[in-house]
């Protein structure tokens, strides 16, 4: 019985482990916000190039960063910029300083309940808010009612994003409920009409999205605005790889950033780079 | 004296060959379980040894012993500037907070709110069952609440974030729609079947002698039901309770998907709460391998062993002096 067992877990080593090396697949992993932009790149892709196999997971934009540095993955999907911690750990192991590729822009959104009157909040309300300063609809022209804050869990890159631009480094209200993944997000927004989200522009669905007052102007997060950077909460999605891109890699990664690859982006709902 | 009466050594009983065959295949079959059963043994003791040594880092290293000490796990710390001291936990952040009360509030929550629901309607339900059902109905009755025993909790958990949650807000106007009664409500439906089974098989344990004698001095089926078996029957219940009760506090899908994940110190059973089962869960992908916050969520972990150990050993101790009390009252 002990023999059995011990050559199943070496017949599953055996199977699984080359996976991650088999040549003709690339592992790509990480954000949340990009899996559905990914996904899409990767069938298109394989459909041209049918020797090569493209694996998309999620699983949070740190989850793919520490896969990177764990050697489990080729790319690694981010939305936030790495952190110096993690650079400094891949360049430790791997002796070369990692690539970190922009594919994509994406405006941070701030959902809220189709029903709610508010329309625009500035950034500076948006820190009251998400810091349980303020509390109450009534207090940035909406109803008399409370403020139920949605958030995501602390391995999101956009839960990173929105803590640093929006919130200046601090921490979320205690009170702001965690969920897991942008969908959820949205889905609690959609039930609940005093609720408060954010996420990913492309995941705008069922829900309001609030336009961003800067000064006098309120903008909406949409292509124009956050190409041009009037959006204040607009980012970049990266890839990071561990040196430069080579091989298969690399004819994913310029498939991406190519004229159909950067419709695919447009097509999901995010903004294209170039 | 009468040396000769001694029984003469005993002649090795000469065992035919299929016998002696059947005799070490015997001894085989018992050594392999033995090898199994310490095997089994062995793996549990591993892995506490290994929550145990992962949690350790807290006291043995110096950043973590900074970062996460006690006094700051357990005591109220300085949230941020011109705000009153707090307890709160927010270990991803510049200054780490690490206070656990906000994680005990919240298990303890949404623990009791299943407790309170589900220890009721499991006892009853089996007493029911076994008491009064027909036997026809009974029949039907086990096997189903067995079935949804093994219901996986993510589909419970599903459904309570789906409907549950949306129709308790709609009736007590909750204003997080996700709270500790949805989480906890979610929970009970996990638990009852739990419950239900090991009180039902405790109940049917009970001597039939006991109820004749019961019914036998004129007591009602009820009087018998209530004051008689349920009675002879409290160990087992108790042990389905406490059953019940390590799987409310360890699991994980259900609250970590209807209960809003806000670790907040209130006992308005209406908030949004955090668990500590969920809090390892969400918060497991993204930690480093090693550094504080990993230590942390093993101390978490050692801390949910605690519970239901202690837990545990005092029903133990309970049970016993009941036990003892019945054998005293039968003599």
């Amino acid at each position: 019985m002990k023999k059995t067992l011990l050559s199943s877990f070496v017949a599953f080593g055996l199977v699984v482990l080359p996976l991650t090396a088999q040549a003709g697949t690339v592992t790509v992993k990480g954000s949340d916000t990009m899996v559905i932009l990914v996904q899409r790149w990767a069938e298109a892709f394989m459909k041209k190039n049918p020797a090569t196999k493209i694996q998309v997971t999620g699983g949070g934009s740190g989850t793919g960063l520490a896969a990177l540095q764990n050697g489990t993955t080729d790319i690694a999907m981010s939305s936030r910029e790495i952190k110096e911690a993690e650079e400094e750990k891949l360049r430790a192991r791997y002796n070369t300083p990692p690539t970190a590729i922009s594919v994509a822009k994406d405006g941070v959104t701030f959902y809220v309940n189709e029903s709610n009157k508010v329309d625009a909040l500035s950034v500076e309300q948006l820190k009251d808010i998400y810091l349980g300063d303020t509390t109450s609809w009534k207090a940035v022209g909406g109803a008399d009612a409370p403020i139920v804050l949605y958030s995501r869990e602390n391995s999101s890159g956009t839960y990173v994003f929105v803590k640093d631009t929006v919130l200046g480094g601090d921490d979320f209200a205690a009170s702001a409920q965690t969920l897991p993944g942008t969908a959820a997000v949205v889905n609690a927004v959609a039930k609940e009409k005093n609720g408060i989200g954010y996420g990913g522009a492309a995941y705008a669905k069922g829900i309001k999205e609030l336009k961003v007052k800067k000064g006098n102007e309120a903008f909406a997060p949409n292509a124009e605005n956050v190409k041009s950077g009037k959006y204040p909460l607009s980012r970049d999605l990266f890839f990071y790889l561990r040196n430069k891109p080579a091989g298969e890699a690399k004819a994913f990664i310029d498939f991406t950033l190519s004229a159909e690859g950067q419709a695919i982006v447009t097509q999901v709902g995010y903004f294209p780079v170039k | 004296m009468q040396e000769q009466d001694l029984a003469p050594p005993v002649a090795q009983p000469t065992l035919s060959p299929a016998a002696r065959r059947r005799q070490w295949k015997e001894r085989a079959i018992a050594g392999l379980i033995t090898v199994v059963a310490f095997t089994g043994i062995a793996a549990l003791v591993l892995i506490l040894v290994f929550v145990a040594k992962e949690a350790l880092t807290l006291v043995t290293d110096a950043a973590a012993r900074e970062e996460a000490s006690f006094s700051k796990m357990f005591l109220p710390q300085v949230v941020r500037k011109g705000k009153p001291l707090a307890y709160v936990w927010q270990p991803v952040s510049s200054v780490p907070k690490v206070s656990m009360i906000p994680l005990f509030v919240g298990t303890l929550k949404t623990t009791l709110v299943s407790m309170v629901v589900a220890v009721p309607l499991g006892i009853f339900g089996a007493l029911f069952a076994a008491e009064f059902a027909p036997r026809r109905l009974r029949e039907v009755l086990k096997p189903t609440i067995e079935l949804l025993a093994g219901i996986p909790s993510v589909v419970l958990g599903f459904f309570a974030l789906m409907v549950m949650a949306t129709f308790l807000q709609d009736v007590f106007g909750f204003t997080s729609r996700l709270n500790a009664v949805v989480a906890g409500l979610g929970l009970a439906l996990a638990i009852v079947p739990v419950i239900f089974t090991v009180t039902e098989d405790a109940l049917t344990a009970v001597p039939r002698s006991y109820r004749e004698a019961s019914l036998a001095l004129g007591a009602t089926p009820w009087e018998t039901a209530w004051k008689v078996v349920l009675p002879a029957a409290a160990p087992g219940i108790l042990a389905a309770c406490v059953l019940g009760f390590g799987r409310a506090i360890g699991e994980t899908m259900i609250v970590l998907m209807a209960s809003g994940n806000a670790a907040i110190v209130s006992w308005n059973l209406g908030d949004s709460v955090r668990s500590l089962s969920a809090t390892i869960a969400a918060e497991m992908g993204e930690v480093v391998v090693g550094s504080p916050h990993y230590a942390l969520l093993f101390f978490i972990g050692v801390e949910l062993f605690l519970f239901t150990f202690v837990l545990n050993m005092l029903a133990g101790m309970w049970t016993r002096k009941v036990i003892q009390r019945l054998k005293g009252g039968a003599g």
